[in-house]
């Protein structure tokens, strides 16, 4: 008598704490071999595309603080970027370079979180409450800056908000001798760590055609050897003028980009060095009055100032008739806008490229034939950010 | 490296019938084509030496409820080999069956997903065309212009029914808007005339 064998179809989430949020994912088993991955996302849109088209420019700016809530930042600077390219406005040096050093702080707060509860998944505790002390310095400094740990709602087309409280360059300073230290304890911890290796070395490998098919960018691309940094080969604001190096890894596989991932973080450091160093007093957002609200103290005694601060905040400033594709090199990848403006001062169309959608769509061409272990450590390396993927 | 305008006097050549109009804007390549050439344009782009656009960024739709061709279909295309950006459009009409690019890029299968889930916009040979950002059961189009910021139906637990149920929106005050636009710009019939005259001029 012959036994019949069926696949066993598994529900992977959505409440599942190695799905990294609300992913749910229904994997085709046979036996432990994963043969099908197909991710059901969209648990967390909020159809934030279609509430930037009622908002203003300036109102539109939150809402990409809750894309990828883990680098909030990043997100606004493309916004900021593409308004700014329409409005054909010089932002002033100083904030150049405060909006890049809280972009690579940014950075360094998704890398950590990557890094650490990617761990985690594969078995390592003592990395994520190591790595969570770092972040929440790092949150302060947000904090200081903007008045949010998270949301911090703080780029403005034309530069930054406010600028930066007295104190806070020196601390930055300051964590930027301490971190690095952490990174090598960190690395203490993983890198050689055989246990670790053996979860992910060879787990999840990308060649570099499938890469560009699967429009891969960021670490993912990088993991496979391509040396693609929107950084270097598309440099905004003031990244020209800073010197950092692009790691690039061999394999493609987790562990390549666990490596990139810790690398990278060590560049930010010194990029956010760099940026102190040059740093010089000066205006923080563009002189522009039409952009640009008047001084609290300016609109006490000037009528226009009075005017112009209304008229900003109930109106919003004008975006002339134009179509815009800029991107910035976000932690996870290429953060793209696609901006329509129609002269009003409501954006007609803003379309958002995430590039955790990108990622987690090649979940299935992954996973296919590895472990049921490994789905954590495929989906772990991928960095996915619910916020982003949803929308 | 190739610079934009050689790129864009490369295209305009080779594929001279299929272009209707290109224009560099912002560094990057607006080209608009017609809706039976895009494969052939895309395979062009993709395959070419001195193009290789390799990666297919992202898809999307403008929805102009106003137009009689009512969807504009942008395709946004990266060359890393030449760091060259294209921007592919071309309009259709509401009910319109577009090719899908799935073949030639595999990521585009989620991002057409997305197109069909958003605007309702209707695919040929796409392998799994199925919602995706929505709820499960989901009416109706959300990014289309007509589709209200509210929506239609609110989610609540129902205790008398014990499960989750789908009703009518039902608000305390209706979503305000307000229109901020300054009236010491003139009625609309004068800033129109200003507008024609500035052309004149």
């Amino acid at each position: 008598m012959t036994k019949k064998i069926k696949n066993l179809n598994l529900n992977f989430g959505p409440q599942h704490p190695a799905a990294h949020g609300v992913l749910r994912l229904i994997l085709e088993l046979d036996g432990e071999v994963v043969e099908k991955a197909d991710p059901h996302i969209g648990l967390l849109h909020r159809g934030t595309e279609k509430l930037i088209e009622n908002k203003t420019y300036m109102q539109a700016v939150p809402y990409f603080d809750r894309l990828d809530y883990v680098a909030p930042m990043n997100q606004e600077h493309a916004f900021a970027l593409a308004v700014e390219k329409i409005l054909n406005i010089e932002v002033p040096i100083r904030a150049q370079f405060i909006r890049v050093m809280f972009c690579e702080i940014g950075r360094i707060l998704s890398h950590i979180l990557n890094v650490t509860t990617q761990a985690l998944d594969v078995g390592a505790l003592t990395p994520s409450l190591w790595g969570f002390e770092e972040r929440e310095t790092l949150m302060t400094f947000y904090e200081r800056a903007s008045g949010s740990r998270l949301h911090a709602n703080y780029f403005r087309a034309g530069g930054v908000h406010q600028d930066l409280p007295a104190g806070l360059e020196n601390d930055i300073a300051k964590f930027c001798e301490s971190f690095p230290k952490i990174i090598n304890d960190l690395e203490n911890l993983l890198t050689d760590n055989r246990i670790f290796k053996q979860r992910n070395v060879d787990i999840g490998v990308v060649t570099k055609e499938d890469a560009l098919d699967y429009s891969f960018s960021g670490v993912m691309i990088r993991g496979s050897g391509i040396p693609w940094d929107l950084r270097k080969s598309q440099p905004y604001d003031c990244y020209e003028q800073l010197e950092f190096k692009i790691p690039v890894g061999k394999n493609g596989d987790c562990y390549d980009r666990y490596l990139c991932r810790i690398d990278e973080m060590k560049e930010s450091v010194s990029i956010i060095k760099q940026c102190l160093a040059k740093m010089e007093k000066g205006p923080i957002k563009t002189l522009d009055g039409k952009i640009t609200p008047p001084p609290k103290k300016e609109i006490k005694q000037s009528m226009e100032a009075l005017i112009h601060h209304f008229k900003l905040f109930t109106e919003g400033y004008r975006v002339p008739k134009d179509e815009i594709y800029t991107a910035v090199e976000a932690p996870k990848g290429e953060f793209g806008v696609y901006l329509i403006s129609d002269g009003s001062s409501k954006p007609y169309k803003c379309k958002i490229r995430a590039p955790g959608f990108s990622h987690l769509q090649s979940m299935d061409y992954l996973i296919r034939g590895h472990m049921l272990a490994d789905v954590p450590a495929v989906l772990g390396s991928l960095d996915i950010v619910f916020g982003e993927v949803d929308r | 490296m190739i610079n934009l305008i050689d790129l864009e006097k490369k295209i305009n050549s080779e594929l001279s019938t299929k272009i209707n109009k290109t224009e560099i804007k912002h560094n990057q390549i607006y080209i608009e084509i017609d809706k039976e050439d895009l494969i052939d344009v895309t395979l062009f782009i993709k395959t070419n030496k001195d193009t290789k656009f390799r990666q297919l960024i992202d898809i999307t739709v403008v929805d102009y409820p106003e137009k009689a061709q009512r969807f504009k279909i942008v395709y946004l295309f990266l060359s890393h080999e030449f760091n060259q950006r294209i921007i592919l459009s071309y309009f259709i009409n509401e009910n319109e069956v577009i090719s899908s690019l799935t073949s030639i890029f595999p990521s585009a299968n989620w991002m057409e997903r997305e197109v069909f889930d958003m605007y309702g916009v209707n695919f040929k040979d796409h392998p799994d065309l199925r919602r995706i950002l929505t709820d499960y059961g989901f009416e109706g189009y959300p990014l289309r212009k007509d589709f209200p910021l509210t929506g239609h139906t609110e989610v609540r637990y129902s205790e008398e029914q014990k499960k989750v149920i789908n009703e009518p929106v039902k608000l305390e005050q209706n979503y305000r808007n307000f229109d901020y636009e300054s009236p010491w710009e003139g009625t609309k019939y004068i800033k129109e005339q200003t507008n024609t005259d500035d052309k004149k001029n």
